[in-house]
């Protein structure tokens, strides 16, 4: 296996190969960075020194991250040729995602907002009755 | 090869062309197309696992005078689930990679702690749910506790499926061995389990950590 070793230079991170050590590095890279991403998550929800309102935002972007580190490491989700038709799919899936999540969230914000308040409403039902 | 016949194809249509769209070496083989599929329908999970969450960032709020995210969750014991998931697919992770190299035993062993601290996660999420539940903080009680019990609990049944999958997994390998079918199927369910463990990212940040928030 030795012979090959100038060859794994060339692979991307996280891609599958003959190598055994290299190979099980890549997913103790991929859980090292894991757990550095939670234990951050969990810090900067628990700690007082930082600005809270930016604190939500801040949790997203490190989950967007620690999900982005499960696919590469994890899944083993490459920029390769062989993986063009795994990326298309996954893109074609995170547009959905955020379609749905986004556009839920945002049109019943909107809806909330536009709502008549309740005991109004009852009223005028009361008068017309 | 390429001969002088050979139309362009307009659009999807492959009129006037011999391409039949299969490539020239014919259908890809099955160790792509299996895992190619198995990955298509993770991402259809994943799109029904967003409208959860859009129910659930919808109806967050909507507690009606029951108890908030506030007051319910317990930080410590959502690190350790998060731990035990985050190991269960590390070491799912090493146990494909022993099953490449058709180790039996180290391949069952790692198998056997993937499941172990799986169960050990859904132990932690059964426990909360019946601490909740016994609070009188039941799915019953308002719209958010709905959204939160049909989200966390969707993940929780996925686990439970996995699990089950896991256990005839593991006896597929020992009755017939690293046979190529066996190994595909092994490859799906570590697909299957590293999803999850995407999904509890989203949900630990989601519903458990920023609903904690002073």
């Amino acid at each position: 296996m030795t012979e090959h070793e100038p060859e794994l230079h060339n692979v991307a991170p996280g891609e599958p190969h003959d190598n055994m050590l290299t190979e099980t590095l890549s997913y103790v890279i991929g859980l090292g960075l894991a757990l550095l991403l939670t234990g951050i998550s969990f810090w900067v929800a628990s700690t007082g020194t930082l600005w809270g309102p930016g604190v939500a935002t801040g949790l997203v972007v490190l989950a967007i991250a620690q999900m982005g580190v499960h696919l590469v490491f994890f899944l083993h989700i490459t920029s390769g040729p062989d993986n063009t038709n795994n990326v298309l799919a996954l893109a074609f899936g995170v547009l959905i995602v955020f379609l749905v999540m986004i556009g839920t969230i945002v049109i019943m914000a909107h809806m909330n907002a536009n709502m008549s308040p309740m005991p109004e409403l009852m009223n005028l039902q009361m008068q017309k009755g | 090869m390429t001969t002088a016949s050979e139309a362009p194809a307009v659009g999807l249509t492959h009129q006037g062309s011999e391409d039949t769209g299969l490539g020239h070496r014919g259908p890809a083989s099955k160790s792509i197309v299996v895992p190619y599929g198995f990955w298509l329908f993770i991402l259809s999970d994943m799109v029904l696992f967003s409208a959860l969450f859009a129910s659930y960032a919808t109806l967050v709020h909507a507690t009606d005078g029951g108890p908030a995210t506030n007051q319910l969750f317990d930080r410590e014991l959502v690190a350790v689930e998060t731990l035990a998931l985050l190991s269960s697919s590390f070491v799912c992770g090493l146990a494909m990679i022993a099953a490449k190299r058709k180790n039996m035993q180290l391949t069952q062993v790692w198998l056997l702690l993937t499941g172990l601290t799986g169960l050990v996660f859904l132990g932690i999420e059964l426990f909360e749910f019946g601490k909740m539940i016994g609070e009188g903080a039941g799915p019953q009680r308002s719209a958010f506790l709905s959204s939160f019990f049909t989200l966390v609990g969707c993940h929780g049944a996925h686990v439970t499926a996995g699990l089950l999958w896991l256990g005839t997994m593991m006896a597929q390998i020992w009755a017939k061995g690293f046979r190529q079918d066996i190994i595909r199927r092994l490859l799906c369910f570590s697909v299957f389990w590293h999803a999850l463990d995407i999904i509890w990212v989203a949900i630990f940040t989601i519903v458990y950590l920023i609903g904690t928030l002073p």
